[in-house]
Formats: structure tokens, sequence, C-alpha cells
């Protein structure tokens, strides 16, 4: 008996999709070993997790608010994906975005600046960032072919490193790692904002950067499945000798595709600062961009199903909160990534067992032999 | 189906072989038997079930049913390893050998009973004794990347004859072959089976097939359709067995009417992707209404000319004129928009996106313009109706639109890739091995097409390895060497010698 993994010609859509849920039920499952072994009740666990982030009448507002931030930085790492551009720097792109959005409210514009102008400069700051940090791996790979998933996840360093320097340094309020806090007019509206209106908004903190959010994903799809651009994406990504023979500028294209997907990364940082935290400080992001990575690839690169996994994950980072020990959701998300990464393989290929002989040709054997 | 006769001394039955894959019977109780010491052709156009047969034959594939017998003995085998076990070799067309390392190094890889310490001057022994007494002449100690291409398919035949190999697939050896080069190969062939080993030669090209083979069995459709005698066929019986109709062997057309230039190329230098110079001072020009054929050796230049032209790659010094303007060094998009049509070498790693629909493939050239294009979008109704159109135009077979090129059989690609070629109603069409590996139906369609767009007054440079195919489109035959052109030549076929020569690099004067 032998095990012989073959490819499968055609991968059916429900097949992939199948294997996606199945990832993430095993991933819980294989979770519930660790929960246990952490001193808790796997299902008390779960079910906990689930209410808080589901449930509850703060929740979808709380989920939002997680999951904004991957929404957006999970589009930038779409868009270079989709060429197999391996941007793996999101969280690098999201810290400078916010970098440059906090210090255009800080200490660009004046803090008397109506609100709409305040965002709008921020917000172009913030993607203006971002792009730019996408951008270095993005020349680098285009002209000297630099491999962009080093230099990409290596420039993360670099941008935290670079934040630290602000936040304790020339930004630093009373040398504390974070800044002062932005002028009113640098928040992003909030549901909590309009309780006079709607009274049950009351403590909800829900800001406007999901909605940007699902504006750049309906862009973005529409883009990808009707335009020129998105047309050329999806050839690089299928065969890039084939996009060059169509007359493609494969180096444009890196480095456009590195800058939009910095630019969105960094929108998240701008989103984040401007819609959460008020201020730059230290840590604000538990690792985003790299969550935003998981989101993109569950997606499958689909902008209108990123928002759905965004959502979801978010929902995983609130449970998470509900309950100790910390660090499950971070847990649970490597696991994931795991099983999607081993349920890909399972649906590109199956897996067959080899008898070495088949009742068949045995049958055949012994008709000669006796013959 | 023929009957066997079991009392025969066979050295190979494969007996009721059926194999299937989804969709597709690829054999379908195929019967195959072997005498000792014959070299048996095995001829088929392309998906006709060759390569599945053979495939089962060296262990790579389990058949659904059937049996293999061996000498008289029943086998069954579950890898490549249990085949060569039993003395079965397989020669590839793409050599399966490491090139940084040397004959005798690839000669040992995949052995099972190598000790811990290597005796190399055991080994040497073996292959000067091998190459001595089968007249494969190579050197042990060269490295393979060394090693010229017939050469390397000589260390592949040692490799085998090394493992033991009685029965030796050749799979369409002498593709990648000079005239010469083939000629030797073919006297190798007959000094193994003299000593009484067992040949199988894979071709398409029936000119071979009659002048090597013993006895051909043709398959066609998964099927075999007959066991002859070559002593008792003719070239027109294998084709019409092969292919189930008459075939032409001579694609019949006008003579040419050669117009204004369109394509000049002058003093044209260019390196290959190692960075050594692939073109050396290269000048050439084609006329509207002519196709130009270039003869070669595949590894001559062949490649980088049609991607300099196309700008695909960066010309050192030298100039392209297309219809008298200046391309050199432009983007691609410059020769695209001027009306050269590219039909490359490797269809699919250059011209086609394996995983991207057919319509999708199709508007590769034309999505950047009306009526493809609409503004920044592309009209995907418009692109899908184009591509219906062009399937049913050029004949290629697909279950639909919405099916992805890797999905295509060779033939059906080439059709694809043709379709969005010509169908731009191309000023220039280069074509690069455009019939490689399809079977006479398929090429004849390539052909007849080609013959088409020159007659409609297109330029057009025929870059082959195929010197029938040469002979019977080209309208004048320049040869290729070295990245030079050593000599041009009328396509006439008692010239073929000449041309030979010159393909390995002899300059004369042919034809004049």
């Amino acid at each position: 008996m032998r095990i012989k993994i073959e490819p499968r010609l055609i991968v059916p859509k429900w097949m992939s999709f199948l294997g996606l849920i199945a990832a993430i039920l095993a991933a819980l499952f294989f979770g519930g070993f660790l929960l246990s072994y952490g001193g808790l009740n796997p299902l008390v666990a779960y079910r906990q997790m689930f209410t808080d982030a589901f449930l509850r009448s703060y929740s979808p507002s709380d989920t939002l608010v997680k999951a904004t931030p991957l929404l957006l930085a999970g589009l930038g790492v779409t868009v270079a994906f989709r060429m197999k551009l391996w941007n793996i720097g999101a969280e690098g792109q999201l810290l400078i975005g916010a970098w440059a959005a906090s210090g255009v409210a800080l200490f660009v514009m004046p803090p008397e600046t109506p609100r709409p102008i305040m965002l709008l400069a921020m917000g172009v700051a913030g993607f203006l960032g971002g792009a730019l940090w996408g951008l270095i791996p993005g020349i680098l790979k285009a002209k000297l072919q630099v491999n962009e998933i080093i230099s990409s996840l290596m420039l993360t360093y670099v941008a935290i490193l670079f934040n630290n320097f602000f936040i304790y340094g020339p930004w630093s309020a009373g040398g504390f790692g974070l800044t002062r806090s932005f002028p009113r007019t640098g928040w992003f509206p909030r549901l909590l904002d309009f309780v006079d209106f709607v009274p049950a908004f009351r403590g909800m903190t829900a800001h406007i950067g999901f909605l940007i959010g699902l504006v750049a994903a309906v862009i973005l799809a529409v883009l990808f499945r009707r335009s020129k651009w998105g047309y050329e994406l999806k050839l690089i990504g299928d065969n890039p000798r084939a996009a060059e023979y169509a007359g493609v500028n494969l180096a444009r294209h890196i480095m456009l595709a590195m800058f939009i997907s910095g630019g969105l990364a960094g929108l998240a940082g701008m989103s984040e600062v401007a819609g959460v935290v008020h201020r730059l400080q230290e840590n604000f992001s538990p690792g985003y961009g790299f969550t935003a990575i998981i989101v993109a690839w569950l997606a499958r690169l689909n902008p209108l199903a990123v928002v759905l996994v965004a959502y979801l994950f978010g929902g995983l980072l609130v449970g998470g909160d509900s309950i100790q020990p910390a660090g499950i959701p971070l847990m649970i998300q490597g696991i994931i990534m795991f099983c999607v990464i081993s349920a890909d393989l399972l649906t590109r290929y199956r897996i067959r067992l080899v008898r070495p002989k088949s009742q068949e040709l045995e049958a055949l054997d012994t008709e000669v032999t006796a013959g | 189906m023929t009957q066997l006769d079991t009392n025969q001394p066979y050295a190979l039955v494969m007996r009721g072989i059926v194999k299937r894959f989804p969709g597709v019977l690829a054999n379908d109780h195929v019967d195959l038997a072997l005498y000792p010491g014959e070299v048996h052709a095995l001829l088929g156009e392309n998906g006709a079930g060759k390569s599945t047969l053979m495939n089962i034959l060296s262990g790579l594939y389990r058949p659904d049913a059937g049996q293999i017998i061996i000498n008289g003995e029943p086998v069954t085998f579950n890898s490549p390893r249990d085949a060569i076990r039993r003395g079965i070799g397989m020669v590839h067309q793409h050599f399966m050998l490491v090139p940084t390392l040397t004959v005798a190094e690839n000669l040992i890889l995949g052995q099972d009973d190598i000790g811990f310490i290597l005796d190399y001057t055991a080994l040497e022994a073996k292959v000067a004794e091998l190459s001595q007494k089968f007249g494969l002449a190579v050197d042990p100690h060269a490295k393979i990347w060394q090693l010229s291409v017939g050469e390397q398919q000589r260390v592949e035949i040692l490799k085998m004859l090394y493992h033991g190999a009685k029965i030796l697939i050749m799979d369409e050896p002498t593709a990648v072959l000079t005239p010469q080069e083939v000629e030797e190969l073919f006297k190798t062939l007959r000094e193994m089976a003299a000593v009484g080993h067992t040949i199988i030669f894979i071709s398409h090209k029936l000119d071979e097939v009659l002048e090597i083979a013993d006895r051909v069995t043709v398959l066609r459709r998964g099927k075999v359709t007959a066991v002859v005698d070559t002593a008792h066929t003719t070239k027109a019986e294998l084709a019409r067995l092969m292919v189930g109709r008459e075939v032409l062997f001579r694609v019949e057309k006008k003579p040419a009417n050669p117009g204004n230039p369109i394509l000049e190329i002058q003093n044209l230098n260019a390196k290959n992707d190692r960075g050594l110079p692939a073109l050396r001072n290269l000048s050439l020009t084609v006329r509207s209404g002519e196709i130009v054929g270039v003869a070669g050796v595949a590894g001559n230049g062949q490649v980088e000319l049609a991607e300099v032209i196309t700008g695909l790659r960066p010309a050192e010094s030298g100039k392209i004129l297309v219809h008298g303007q200046d391309i050199t060094n432009k983007p691609a998009t410059a020769a695209i928009d001027r009306g050269v049509a590219h039909i490359p070498a490797d269809r699919t790693g250059v011209g086609s996106a394996p995983n991207l629909y057919l319509d999708e493939n199709l508007i590769m050239k034309s999505y950047r313009h009306p009526p493809i294009s609409k503004g920044w979008a592309i009209n995907l109704s418009e692109a899908f109706r184009q591509a219906v159109q062009l399937i049913k135009r050029f004949d290629v077979k697909t279950p639909d639109v919405k099916t992805p090129a890797r999905l295509l059989s060779g033939g059906n690609l080439q059709k694809l890739i043709l379709a969005r070629e010509l169908s731009r109603e191309p000023e220039a069409i280069i074509a690069v091995y455009p019939s490689r590996g399809l079977d006479a139906g398929a090429t004849e369609a390539v052909h007849r097409r080609l013959i088409d767009e020159r007659d409609r007054g297109s330029a057009i440079l025929l870059i082959s390895e195929d010197l029938d195919e040469l002979l019977s489109l080209a309208d004048r035959i320049v040869v290729l060497y070295e990245g030079q052109i050593i000599g041009e030549v009328p396509p006439k076929d008692e010239l073929v010698d000449e041309i030979g020569l010159m393909m390995a690099g002899t300059k004369i004067q042919a034809g004049d």
C-alpha cells in the first residue's frame, strides 16, 4: 500500500469553499486542545468568544472596530497578491501610514481646520505614506529583482523603529511612547457621536473607516473584474512571461501594485489613529498588517470576500479579548492559516492509496499462469 | 483489435491496455507486441495515446486494465524504478540530465546499489565499453552543459543501457537533431537492435519511421488502427492510417509575389539569457507576401531573434524597422501596435496564460484598443463574442469559451494562439516552431493559415527546425548558425544536404 499525491485537473468551486470551511472547523478543533491544555473548557471558551463577538448588542460595533484595519490592509494585500507579488509588509506600511496621518493632524494642519478637510488631508497623507513605504520594495523588485518577501518584511521592522523614534523623541508627549491627542477635527465620526439621534448608539465606537473600506472593496472588485488594469494583474499573476509577450510593462506594474497595496495598508493605519486611538502610540496595531495576509488569502483574493472574512476575524479578536489567557486569537489565527494552506493542497491535489496489485490484474495473472 | 499470437517469442507484449482519464479514454484495449532485436515505431497524432501507453510501460501510470508481459513473464509496475529493473528505459524528449554534473555522474543517478564510495574507475570502464559497442562517443568526464544536444541524447541512451535497459523507448528523438546527427542516431539504434535490444521509436515523421523501423503500430484516438511491416507500406498509407484521411505532404501554394520590404533587420546584435552573444551582426529583410524560412539547430539564436524583433529582448546594437519605422528597443507594444504578430516557440510558457479562460487568452494583444477596450474598462461581452467567433473560425476544439487554456491539447492551444495573432490581420508574422509537437492534421492547418496570410500580403518570418516544413512553406531559406546567417538557399528538396551542412556550421555556396 502506498500513498500517492496527484494533481486534480479541475478544482470545483464548491470544493475550494468546502476546504475553507473544513479548515476553519479543523482549526477550532485543534485550538480546542490547546485551550484545554491551558485549563479552559474549549466549548465554554468558544461559546463565550462567539457570544461576545457576534451576539451581544455592542458586538457588531466592537467587531467592526477590529475588522476595519483588517479590511483595508487585507484589500492592500489582495492587490499585490493578485499578481503574485508577495507583499507581506502591510504591517510596516500601515505603521508609516499612521505616522504620516498623525504628522499631518498634529503638525501640518492647524487644529481649527474644518473636519472634512482635516480628515481628507490625513487620509491622503496616510495613503501616500503607506504607498511610498510599499514602493521601496516595489522599486527594488522591479529594477534589481530583489525578493519582495524579504524586503517588505524587513521594512516592517524599520517602520516600527522609525515610529518609535518619533513617539519617544520629537513627537513624544512627556517622554511616553505616544504623541499628544489629535485635535477633535482629526477624529473619525463614530456611532456614539450620533447618540442624540439614535440612543442605541450609546458607547458604540465603530467609526467611518469601515465604510471607507467597503467603498474601496467595491471599487477594487469592479476594477479587478472590468478594468484593463485588473486584467493585466490577472495575466501577470498567471504567467508573467505571457504578460510581457502581451506588451504589459512588468516593472511598472510591480511598482504600481506595491504603491496601491501599501497605500491601502497606510489608509488602514490612518483609519486606526483617526478612528480609535486618536494619537500615534507604540503598539497600537496588534499585527493587523500580518493578520491581513491571512484575511486576504482566506478570501481567495476576492475584495468582497475580504469584507466578510475581515468581519469574522474582527470577531475572533473581540472574542479573544473576552477570555483568558490572552493570545488565544493569535494562536487560532495561526492554526487557521496552517489548516487553510493544507486545505489548499488537498483541494488542488488528491491523495490516493495505491495497492501494490489490483484484483483485476491478479486475476489476469493467474489466468495467464494457468494457461 | 488485432489478435496476438502468444506462441511467438515476443520480448514485450502489452495486451488489452485500457487507461481512462477524466473525460478521455486515452488507451482503449491497446495491444503492442515487440520481437527481440526489432525497431518498432509507434505512430500517431497528438492525443492518439502514444505517450499514455509509453508512460504505462515505463511505470509512470498504472493501466486500468490489461497486462504487460516481458519475455513471457507477466509483470506489474508500481513505479518507474520497477520498469527500469525489468529492463525498460525511456529517453524522453526533454532530457532528464543534471547539467552541472559529468556524464559519468549522471549515469549513476537513480541507481539502487551504489555503495557509499563510488568506484569511478569501474564506472568509466563500463561507460567506455558501452560507448564503444554502440558507437556512442562521449567523454565520461565532460559536464552535461558543455555537450551538444546530440551528445546529450547519447548520454541519455548510455544511461538507459547502463541501467540494463533491453527495451528502449525513444520519444521523438530526432526533433532536436541535425540531419547528420539523425544519421548517427539511426546507426546506433541499428547496432543496438542487432545485438538483441528492442527499440520503440515514437515519431510523427513518416520518412524516418520508414527508414529506421522494421514494423509500425499505428494508434488513432486511443486504439490500434494497424500493425504493418515497413517493407510493405508507403508514406501515404501510414499517414492515412494515422489521420484517418489522405494528407497532403506539400501544401499547395501559388508562387510568391513579394512586395515592399515590411520587416528590415540591420546589423542586429543581442545577448542570450546568460549574457553571451546570441545574435551577431544579423541582417535580414522580409517583404510583403513572402515567407522567409530560418533554418538552424535549436539554440543558435532563433528564439532570441524572435524576441528582439517583438520587443521582448533588448538589442545591443543594430536596427529593426517595420514599414520603415524604427522599433528597436521600444516596448513590446510598439511591435504589437505596428501589426507584428508573434507565434512564440513556447506555447504554454509564453504564448498563453494557462489558468485564464480562452476569451481572456484571446484578448491578450487586443485589449488595449476598441472594440475590446471601452475607456478604462474591458468590454467583456465583446471579448466573449469575439472569442466564440474565433474559436469557430480557427476550429479550436474546446467544451466552451470559459475553459482554462491549460486544458487544451497542444494542437488546439496552437490554433488558439493563431486565432489571436492572425485575426488582427498582421503586417508581419514571426512564427517560431509553429508546428512543433503538432500532429499531421494540426500541422496542415497551421501551414494553410500561414500560406493564406502570405497571400493576403503579410511578411512572414518562419523559424523552424523541421526542414520538411521549411522546404514546403518558405519562399527562401536562410540558415542561422551561432547567431549569424551563414547562407541562403532556395527551398529545393535536393538541397537538404547543403542546408544540413550549413546548420552544422559549414559555410558553402549552395544552390547558385
